[in-house]
């Protein structure tokens, strides 16, 4: 039965990873790269389930505290880079390469 | 060889201590004019002209005295000071004033002074006259230093100074580019002779341990026989380029570019003779040598043919002069290859051709002076009425040098046939045949430039020099005259505790071989009047002639210069260039070029997307997860 969790991971995180990949918005992006990281936590759910430790659950919380701190900078990012641009497209945030 | 005594110069007394003056004074003089410029530009010439007088009265003294010692004490050393001193090497500056460099003293100071005072007139209208007169001293100050030196170092000091103030002169005219082209001729020639003398000088270091002619003189006798040879050649290397011998001759001809006066001092009276010089002083070596002594007779006979073959087919009468100028010299060579028969008669020719040949140059100087300054003898013609002293001067250079009884030439020249008769009959024989090809050059010369009918050019009127320029032409033409019998049963008595002894009868009458010279020279008379007297000269140069044509060219030498030595170079630093571009820079573009292209991909991938990046990254995490599992399962 852990094969089923592995299998809706594997295809959450394969869908994060295309959306980072090819989606334009910086938002869209962001949720991607949470799906992703969500997928990796139901994986470590899954394992420590099947292992019968905590192990797993405890490296997930780890995960989500992490991802709250990223979400909590990144969207401030997100918000100013906005305001002084008025778009949120990752393609027109290339300063760096001029 | 007949070992000779050699004898050692004595202390210097009286008036030989103060014998370096000769030296300094036309040195001081070349620094005054030289350095200071437009304060003196006034008086520069005239000062120019007192240095070399002071140097004159100088060597006069310095001859009276001499003649008034025992034979033996003749030669005096004047030690002056060490130059350096370092291990066990010692050189010191001294000077050697023996019969054999005093004769030169007097020859430089004596007719140098004479073109000094000539210049004052032929160089009047010149801007630059004080720069010349400095560059004319300087050139005095350093063939004195030549002559007086008592050691091959000291000598070399002088050799160079020489290059450096015949480059100077001969550019002198230097917005010319044919000017600067022949001074750097006549520079990088005289380098290859250079390289000869600074060998032999070391192969004298290296065998003596010293450069001293005490030391060399000494030490000869003891010297191994191929040594002796190695040491002539190179020493006749050096000879060559001074004294503009084949194969060194070519810059002689382009020399003429500089001012006439310059031609006279540095190229008929002094500076080319400086290689005989060096031979006769250097005897003590070449006597050893047979091997050395026969390469002398050689370059000298073959100079003599091919400076008269020059002297034939040339229309510019300084060219003309230049051409005789190598002949005479060659003659010199040849008598100083002879050994001790011929030493004597080669410094006895020097003196006497010192005399008519700067006489002959500054008379050709005079005729330019009346002629704007056209050189081409095919412009000239009917002189002798409107330049008569020029004329007649000229006439006693010509006599001279053909060796018409009596005058100069005739005892100096006569006297080398016949020593070169003793040698061989065939350099005997093509000495004679130089003796005839030059009375037949001069012939051409006289008849087309003093006989015959106007070829003048639009515009031309000839006018006799103001008399600071006939008085030394005349002063030159006594000379011509009575040197000769001068110096003719003198000369062989006075330079030989030099040269040693190797009594050779001379006479008033001709010998057998000076009757033979005679008659081969009036018919190179003949022939040159039958040629160019009893009809007019055409205004071009007759073509068809191949001898003739091989003449206006200088015997090709330019061309077997170029082809030999020029060309050669040409290709090898062409090559190195090839070389240097293609392999070693090909090398080094083909790293760089590879780093700047991985560094432009590295670029490329600095894009600046944020989704390319993490296509990157999954691509990266990917790899690292087949790795990884691949592993595991390996």
């Amino acid at each position: 039965m852990i094969e089923e969790y592995l299998y809706l991971s594997v295809i959450l995180f394969v869908i994060g990873a295309i959306g980072v990949m090819i989606r334009r918005n910086a938002l869209v992006a962001f949720m991607s790269v949470e799906l992703m990281l969500n997928a990796a936590n139901l994986a470590l759910v899954a394992f420590a389930f099947q292992h019968g430790s905590f192990d797993g659950q405890v490296a997930s919380f780890f995960v989500m505290v992490v991802a709250a701190a990223e979400v909590v900078v990144g969207l401030g990012i997100i918000v100013s880079i906005y305001k002084t641009r008025r778009s949120t497209s990752v393609d027109n945030a290339n300063l760096l390469n001029q | 060889m007949i070992g000779m005594e050699v004898i050692d110069p004595v202390a210097a007394t009286g008036v030989f201590g103060l014998a370096w003056l000769m030296i300094a004074l036309p040195a001081l003089g070349a620094l005054l004019l030289l350095a200071f410029g437009r304060w003196i530009e006034r008086i520069g010439p005239l000062l120019g002209v007192a240095a070399i007088t002071g140097s004159f009265v100088m060597a006069v003294l310095l001859f009276v005295q001499q003649l008034g010692s025992p034979v033996d004490h003749r030669a005096v050393s004047v030690p002056l000071y060490t130059w350096f001193a370092t291990g066990s090497w010692q050189v010191d500056v001294g000077l050697l004033i023996d019969p054999l460099s005093i004769l030169f003293a007097l020859l430089i100071t004596g007719v140098g002074g004479l073109i000094h005072v000539y210049s004052l007139g032929y160089m009047a209208h010149d801007e630059r006259k004080r720069r010349f007169f400095g560059y004319l001293n300087l050139f005095v100050a350093a063939m004195l230093t030549l002559v007086l030196a008592d050691d091959y170092l000291v000598l070399f000091v002088g050799w160079e100074g020489v290059g450096l103030a015949s480059y100077l002169l001969i550019g002198f005219w230097q917005h010319k580019p044919s000017a600067a082209a022949a001074a750097k001729k006549a520079f990088v020639m005289n380098r290859v002779g250079d390289l000869g003398m600074v060998l032999a000088i070391s192969t004298m270091l290296a065998m003596f341990g010293s450069s001293s002619f005490a030391a060399v003189n000494h030490g000869a006798a003891l010297l191994a026989s191929p040594w002796a040879t190695v040491i002539g050649l190179l020493l006749l290397l050096g000879a060559c380029g001074k004294s503009a011998q084949v194969p060194l001759q070519a810059w002689l001809l382009d020399a003429m570019e500089g001012p006439t006066p310059v031609s006279a001092l540095i190229h008929a009276a002094t500076m080319v003779t400086a290689g005989v010089y060096l031979v006769v002083r250097s005897h003590a070596i070449f006597d050893l040598s047979p091997d050395a002594q026969a390469a002398v007779v050689i370059v000298g006979t073959v100079t003599l043919l091919a400076g008269a073959w020059i002297g034939t087919s040339k229309d510019d009468i300084k060219k003309v002069l230049a051409g005789s100028t190598m002949s005479q010299i060659g003659y010199m060579m040849l008598a100083a290859g002879i050994g001790p028969a011929g030493y004597a008669f080669a410094i006895f020719h020097l003196l006497t051709h010192g005399a008519f040949k700067a006489n002959m140059f500054l008379g050709a100087g005079s005729v330019m002076h009346g002629m704007n300054d056209d050189v081409d003898m095919r412009h000239y013609g009917g002189l002798s009425k409107y330049l008569p002293v020029t004329f007649w001067t000229f006439a006693m250079g010509y006599l001279a040098i053909i060796g018409f009884p009596l005058t100069a030439g005739y005892f100096s020249k006569d006297h080398i046939i016949e020593a070169a008769f003793g040698r061989s009959l065939l350099v005997g024989t093509l000495a004679l045949l130089g003796a005839g090809v030059t009375a037949f050059y001069m012939t051409r010369l006289m008849l087309m430039t003093f006989g015959g009918s106007k070829r003048w050019q639009k515009d031309v009127h000839p006018h006799e020099s103001p008399a600071v320029m006939t008085v030394p032409l005349i002063v030159l033409a006594a000379l011509s005259l009575v040197a000769g019998l001068a110096m003719n049963w003198w000369i062989q008595e006075w330079l030989e505790p030099v040269t040693g002894a190797h009594p050779h009868e001379v006479g008033l009458l001709p010998t057998t071989v000076g009757w033979l010279t005679m008659l081969v020279v009036a018919a190179g008379v003949v022939v040159g009047w039958l040629v160019f007297g009893r009809r007019p000269i055409p205004a071009e140069p007759p073509a068809g002639n191949p001898l003739a044509e091989a003449g206006r060219n200088d015997l090709y030498g330019d061309a077997i210069n170029d082809a030999l030595v020029v060309q050669p170079v040409l290709g090898l630093s062409r090559a190195a260039v090839a070389t240097d571009a293609k392999g070693i820079d090909g090398f080094v573009d083909l790293l760089s070029n590879a780093i700047g292209g991985v560094s432009v991909g590295g670029r490329r991938a600095q894009n600046g997307y944020v989704r390319s990046y993490a296509l990157t990254m999954v691509l990266g995490v990917v790899a690292v997860g087949a790795v990884l599992i691949l592993g595991l399962v390996g």
